[in-house]
Parts: structure tokens; sequence; C-alpha cells
């Protein structure tokens, strides 16, 4: 070490690495500078000043955006300093809603914990705090403006990690807020749920929406029957919420104790459907492999994934697994085959399920996962939501005994647990796979590498496998960009929108640390080697259910229960722009689709060219012309529909051919 | 198969001049001010479908859009009447009495608390800071055209002649 390369921090020596800024020298000197806007995964922002601190002849500076550089003298605890840090918080406490007893991010607040930590007693400033109504729109996240900060971590974390961009800073001065479009609802934008804004935001502004006292009710309901299920996922990190040593086998049986204490009737394991899904998903990969079906199959029991592909990418809607994700099967052989077990209508059968997932709330609500409007999963709680539900019971957690599962959907293998982990489905597929064409099981140690992507080649009698692991949306999304440019060759592609993958998820005890995330990893490959079982197929009981009442996986019954379709959607909810004169008579409809799909193939020139003709025929009187976004069928685009009648793949000639029948119908009529 | 335009409706003519407008500034996202100006000339305000359709065409987030279209004060996210009234309230409009004519104006214009155009679509009324006409104070423009030394009276004279001109 050279003097040269060296600064000091509070007159501690300190070398200095590669580091980008001074703030990360001061966290490698054991001290925890306050930020609230600083992320090392993320850009710089440099907009809360919490971070700043005394450099010896420069005065205060932003530790996150000053490069370290040699010989630098850093004070991070003069006065001036601790008196700055206070009125900070002083300052955001007073402008906005912070009232902490009534916010359910009480306790994991950074604002609160360092206005605890910093000695804020009172606040001196009184500043008017504007009315923002509370964002109640969707079933995964709750939106607070009201108790914003402005530190713009979720905007930077939807935008560069998940390449989404459904939140943006909106006005400015004291107007400023972080709003999604035109401030409408976050669920009327093309936000996927995957609740990482929640888990990233430092105060209440965004948090998950809780459906504890939905759980308790139903539990408290004579007439019900309550049943759950709990994510592979949620025994990697419970232990945290009670701050217990990480013991995966220890911590699952006080999960399943817990849960028969609060009064659910059966307790299952999603790994169980995890098991089933590589069956089908699995058998359906090696079919187009064998069969030269399309290719990359993209794995689908990431629900923030999939809605993204339906907003953005319908081009390869084809390319995603049928399979419905494992919560999804699960509550749907639940309901299929329990209530006549249990000799109950399937209306008194209430499957509730803990995730680490926020996303999993609203694939609940998807109206295709229901049969007669009776949801296959009725709730979806996380697993923060049940530590809750367990602090609010009394229970004493690190006391419980361990409890076992009920089977048969108890029971799983290796293959069913590791979905928690990124690579986790696709070691799964890997192990089925071999099975299936009676190889060993290879290890294949890049697909448990922590990197975001990985490609990689896996030997087996059917040829090479070439596979892709992704997590972030906005990675997923670079990758399909590459394989539609023909720039990256890949069979199977597995996507997990959350860092890690579902370990990783927003309903999990908020971390932000990569240590932490890698112990849960770790804590998930424990149960996978400790378990007798690694093959899916070796999971007997559900052998046992093809036999019974699946056939055999993709059968048409298995299609029926355990298979789903995918929809292109609207990316924002809206009327459409009116490209007539709207005086006079009610007119027929026409919608030209001009979202990015048909953006693409051409909609505004054969727009363009309709009205011309409308114009010539003087048809124009008759028919109220507009512009919408997205139909909902973008990979068969440029989409019109004309009345109630929808043409794919329109030409000038077939809307034309439409508009002068849907006329001359008029006539007769 | 046709080909020829024949006379279009206004609401056609301005989303093909939309068209345009992204054309001639290359779809290009670092571009996006001076298109959300050009869109605007176009609509008098940024109809939020037109935005989503701009950000569509740049391939940005809709809420990007939004969020610069919020951030300048020049930016209309309502639709502006015919005839945009603007009122200066710059210090040496203020002195001489604008405030006045804000009240005047709102009464006759009969604009309901908290809007600013007539439900009419006719008038929308808006105060400035400063037209830099401060020797004609208190100044109100009407679209394009100062009018100074104002009193309500002389105002309330400018909104008749423009509703007699509109036959109203
Ligand atoms: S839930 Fe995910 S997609 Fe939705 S706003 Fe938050 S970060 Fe973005
Ligand atoms: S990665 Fe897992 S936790 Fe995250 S949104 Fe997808 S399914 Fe949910
Ligand atoms: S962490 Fe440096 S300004 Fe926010």
């Amino acid at each position: 070490m050279t003097a040269e390369k060296t600064l000091t921090i509070d007159g501690l020596p300190v070398a200095i690495q590669d580091e980008k800024n001074i703030l990360e020298m001061i966290r490698r000197a054991h001290i925890e500078l306050p930020t609230f806007c600083y992320h090392s995964e993320l850009s710089v922002y440099g907009a809360c000043r919490l971070c700043m601190v005394e450099v010896e002849g420069r005065g205060l500076v932003a530790a996150c955006s000053t490069a370290p550089e040699p010989g630098m003298k850093l004070r991070t605890q003069t006065p001036q300093v601790r008196e700055l840090r206070k009125m900070n918080i002083e300052l955001l406490l007073a402008s906005g809603n912070h009232d902490c007893p009534t916010c359910s991010k009480s306790g994991s607040c950074k604002l609160q914990s360092l206005a605890e930590r910093l000695g804020v007693t009172k606040v001196r400033f009184h500043a008017p705090v504007p009315e923002r109504p509370l964002d109640t729109s969707s079933p995964s996240i709750l939106r607070d403006p009201s108790k914003c900060i402005l530190c713009g971590d979720c905007v930077r974390f939807c935008d560069e990690i998940q390449g989404i961009g459904a939140i943006g800073f909106t006005h400015r001065g004291s107007q400023s807020m972080v709003a999604p479009a035109f401030n409408k609802g976050i669920a009327e934008v093309d936000c996927v749920n995957c609740g990482q804004c929640a888990a990233i935001c430092p105060v209440g502004a965004i948090t998950v929406k809780s459906d504890i006292e939905k759980v308790f009710d139903v539990l408290g309901d004579p007439s019900k029957t309550v049943i759950v299920q709990v994510a592979p996922a949620v025994r990697s990190a419970m232990a945290e919420a009670f701050g217990l040593p990480n013991d995966t086998f220890t911590t699952m049986g006080r999960i399943v104790t817990a849960l028969r204490r609060l009064g659910f009737k059966k307790v299952y394991d999603t790994s169980f459907t995890a098991d089933l899904t590589i069956w089908e998903e699995a058998t359906e990969f090696i079919n187009r492999k064998q069969k030269g079906g399309k290719l990359p199959l993209f794995t689908s029991c990431c629900p923030a994934w999939v809605k993204l592909a339906e907003h953005d990418l319908p081009e390869i809607l084809d390319n995603i697994s049928s399979c419905r994700s494992p919560q999804a099967m699960f509550g749907s052989l639940a309901k299929e085959i329990l209530p006549g077990e249990l000799g109950i209508q399937r209306e008194d059968l209430v499957v509730v399920s803990v995730m680490p997932c926020t996303a999993k709330k609203f694939e609940a609500t998807r109206p295709e996962f229901a049969v007669d409007g009776n949801p296959d999963t009725d709730l979806v709680i996380t697993t923060q939501e049940l530590a809750r539900m367990i602090q609010d019971a009394g229970l004493l957690f690190g006391e419980l005994p361990v409890g076992s599962l009920d089977m048969p959907f108890g029971f799983k293998t290796g293959a069913g647990v590791i979905f928690a982990n990124s690579g986790g489905v696709s070691e799964a597929v890997v192990r089925y796979v071999a099975g299936h064409l009676g190889e060993e099981n290879p290890v294949v140690q890049e697909l448990r590498s922590d990197k975001n992507r990985r490609i990689l080649e896996v030997p087996t009698k059917l040829g090479a496998i070439r596979m892709g692991v992704v997590y972030g949306l906005a990675e997923a999304q670079r990758l399909v960009k590459e394989i539609q440019a023909g720039q990256s060759d890949v069979d199977f592609v597995e996507v997990m929108a959350c860092p890690g993958g579902c370990i990783g998820g927003a309903g999990q005890p908020v971390t932000h640390s990569a240590a932490t995330r890698e112990q849960r990893t770790q804590a998930i490959r424990r149960v996978d080697a400790a378990l007798d079982l690694h093959c899916p197929q070796e999971n007997h009981y559900v052998k046992e259910m093809y036999s019974e009442r699946l056939e055999s996986p993709n059968s048409h019954q298995a299609h029926h229960l355990l298979h789903t379709h995918y929809q292109s959607r609207k990316r924002i909810q809206g009327e459409g722009i009116s490209l007539s004169d709207m005086t006079g008579t009610p007119k027929i409809p026409v919608s030209f689709c001009v979202g990015t799909a048909c953006h693409l193939r051409g909609a505004e020139v054969l727009l363009k060219k309709v009205m011309a003709c409308v114009d010539q025929e003087d048809l124009g009187d008759r028919f109220d012309i507009r512009a919408t976004f997205c139909m909902e069928s973008c990979d068969r685009g440029p989409t019109v529909k004309v009345d109630d009648i929808v043409l794919h793949g329109a030409t000038v000639d077939s809307v034309m051919g439409l508009i002068r029948e849907v006329v001359a119908e008029g006539a007769k009529g | 198969m046709c080909s020829n335009v024949v006379e279009a409706p206004q609401s056609a003519r301005q989303f093909a001049k939309v068209l345009q407008i992204l054309a001639s500034f290359g779809n290009e996202e670092a571009k996006l001010v001076p298109i959300l100006q050009a869109v605007q000339e176009e609509y008098r305000y940024l109809p939020e479908e037109v935005m989503t359709f701009v950000a569509t065409a740049l391939g940005v987030p809709p809420a990007r859009v939004y969020g610069v279209a919020t951030f300048y004060g020049h930016f209309a996210l309502e639709p502006k009447g015919k005839y945009v009234v603007r009122v200066c309230d710059g210090t040496a409009c203020h002195v001489k009495g604008s405030q006045n004519l804000v009240e005047t104006l709102r009464d006759i214009l009969k604009l309901p608390e908290g809007k600013k155009t007539t439900p009419d679509m006719l008038f929308t009324l808006e105060t400035v800071s400063c037209l830099g006409a401060c020797g004609l104070a208190p100044a109100v423009v009407i679209n394009e055209d100062v009018h100074g030394l104002m009193t309500p009276e002389s105002t309330a004279a400018l909104i008749e002649d423009i509703r007699r001109e509109e036959g109203l």
C-alpha cells in the first residue's frame, strides 16, 4: 500500500481500492453513513443530502457522488455534519404525513429509524402537508404519496432494474411527486406488480398491500374450511423476521405449527406443485425440441415476467410455457380435488397462499384462474404478512415446536424447493430431462452462480440444450432483444423478476444486502441437499396424481387444470384519440390500434390511407374513427375494429371492405 | 383502392401532424421537449392519449413523457379555450390592480370555482408573471394580442367583442 493510494476517514487511514465514491469507502471503514437515495445497484442520484461529510479544504460534500482521491481528509462526525443530518431528517418529517404509529412501514422505516438513531426528538419546522389521496388500485402494492420523501429509489429500480418505468417524477418544486403516468392508479398503467418499489422504498410511501385482515376473517368464519400452501422461498427468510438463525428445517417446521395454530385446516407446500410444474414444463420443452416447435421456451412461473410480456413483448407470447405458476396449479388442483374429499362445496373451501411475492397477489385475481367466478386461490399473503400475523396472534415463533406438512400436497423433491433460487427452475428441468433420457443428474455449476445473466450449455442425449437464466426484467428484455436479433441462441430461458429469484421477492423481510440474499440461496440449497429425492419424477404423489386424474403430462386433462394462455395487454388504460368530428348523430366506432406492436407494423400509414378513402367516399360522418392503444392482439397486428368486428393483419382493402359492408347493412336495416 | 386525400376532420389532421412532428424530429427521445412543444401548438394542450402515443413512438415509458410534461409550466395538460386570456400579474401590473381584472374576468366568464376554462371551451383565463410590457400596466393578452392600460370596463368590452364575433 503506497501513501498516494490512501485517504483518511476521521483520522483513520483507509486504502483506496476500486470504490467509485467515498461513501463506499466510509462503509468499508465500518461506519454506517445514513442515506436514502444511495443503492449500490442503482445509478447515483445525490438528492437526499443525508450523506454529507466534511472534506478538509473543500467543505461539505455528498459522499455518494464524490470520488475518492488520495490524501483526502474526511470527517463524518463534525458538529456541522451532525446538525445538518438532523435538520435533514426534521425537514423530511415535516414535509409529509409521517404519523408513525399508523404507518404499515413502522418498524422497518428508514426515516423512523434514522430519527431515532440521530436523536431527533422534536420537529422544529412545520410545512403544510399537501393532501394526496392513497392509490389503492393495485392488488399488490399500496401507494401513499403523502409519505414520499422523493428519494427516487423506486423510480430508478423500476426503470433501471426492471426496465419498465411505471412510475416517475412529476411536476416540480413543492408540487413534485412520484406517480404513474397521468397520475393514474398504478394498476391502470404498465406496472407488473413485482413490488420491488415497495421493497426499496425507505419510508411508507409504497408498501405491500396487506391481506392480513381478510385472512383473519375467513379463519374466523365457521362455514369455511381454510387451507394454506407455503412457497419454497418463504422458509429461506422467515427466521430473519424474528431475528433467528436461518435453520431452514426448523423454520419450515415452525411455520407449519404457526399456521395450524392460526387455524388453517391443512398446511401444504407449493414445492409439490413446483415438482408438478416441471413434469409439465419439461415435457412441453422436450416436445418442442424434438418436434421442432417454437423455441426458446420461456418459463412462466413469475407472474411479473408474464405480465411484462403481455404488455411489451406480445411477439414472444407463443414462446412462453403455457404452464400455470406453481401457486396457480396448486389452487386449481386443490379446488378440484379437496371439496370432494372433505365433503364440502367449492365455495366453502378457501385456499390461502403464503408467498415471497407481491405479483402473486395479482395473479390470483386473474379471471382465467377461477371457475364460475370462484378463484382457485382466494387470498395471498407474503412472508412479511405471515410474520405479522404470527406476532399479532402472540405466537412465540422461536419457541414453537416443529410441525409436519399434510399429504399429498405437502410432499416434494429437492427440485420443487430450488424454484426459489434464480437458476433453480432450470436446474429442475435439467434433472427432469436427464431422468427422462435415463441419464445421470448433471450438476451444472454455472446454473448456481449469482450473476443476473447466465448462458450455458448442457449436453444431453437430445443434443446440447442451450440455457439462459436471467433475473431482473431489464436484463430479461435485453436478452429477448438479442434473441430476436439473432445474437443469442438459446433453447430454454428462465426469467425471474426479483434479485436472485423469489428468495429476493418483495414480500420477503426487507433487505438490500447481497449477503442476506446469498444466505437465503444457500438455505434453499441445504434443503435440496438434505431431502432424499432430487428429481421431480421421483415424487410418487405426483405420479399418483397422474395415474388417478391427469393421465400424462400435457394430456387434455392436464391442460385443462394446469395450463393457461396469454393475452397481449394494454399498457395504459385510456380512451384513444378521436379522429372524427364528434357532432351529430351517433356513429359507428372504428378503432385503429397504434400501440407499440401495430405501430411497428405500419398502423399509421394504414390509418392515413383509410381516412383518405373514407373521406373520398364521403362516409366521414357515419363513423367515429379513433386511434387506440392496444386491442390486446398485438401478435396479429395491425388490428382494426369496425363496430364489433375485429380485423387482424388489416390492410386498406380489408378495412374499406368491412366499412362498406357495414354501411350497406345499415342501409338495409 | 383510393388514394387522394380530401378534406379530413380537424382531429384527423391534428393526428397526421403528430406523425409528421415525430418524423421531423427523427423519433428521438432527446427531442422530447421540442416534440411536446410542437404537439401542444397543434392541440393547444397535451392530450393524454397523444402523450401515450408519443411515448410509444419514442420507445420510452409514458410516465417519463408525463414527467417532462408536468415539469415545465408551459405545457398544458388540460384543453384550453379558443381564446386564452392572460392577465399579467407581474409587480407593475399587480400594483396597478391586475387582481381586479382577474376578478372581473372570472365574473363575466362565469368560471366555476377552480376552473380555468369555460365549459363551452371558448375562454381560458390565466395569470402570468410579467409579460415584459410594464409600461402598459396592467396588461391583458388575448391569444397573441397585447392590450395595455386596462380597466375592468375595457376588459369586459374586449370579451363582449369576442362574444359578438363568435355570434353569441
Ligand atoms: S411493482 Fe415493480 S413494476 Fe410496479 S411500479 Fe413497482 S417496481 Fe415498477
Ligand atoms: S421473481 Fe418470484 S418473487 Fe419475484 S415477482 Fe417473480 S415470482 Fe414473484
Ligand atoms: S445518499 Fe448521497 S445524496 Fe442521497
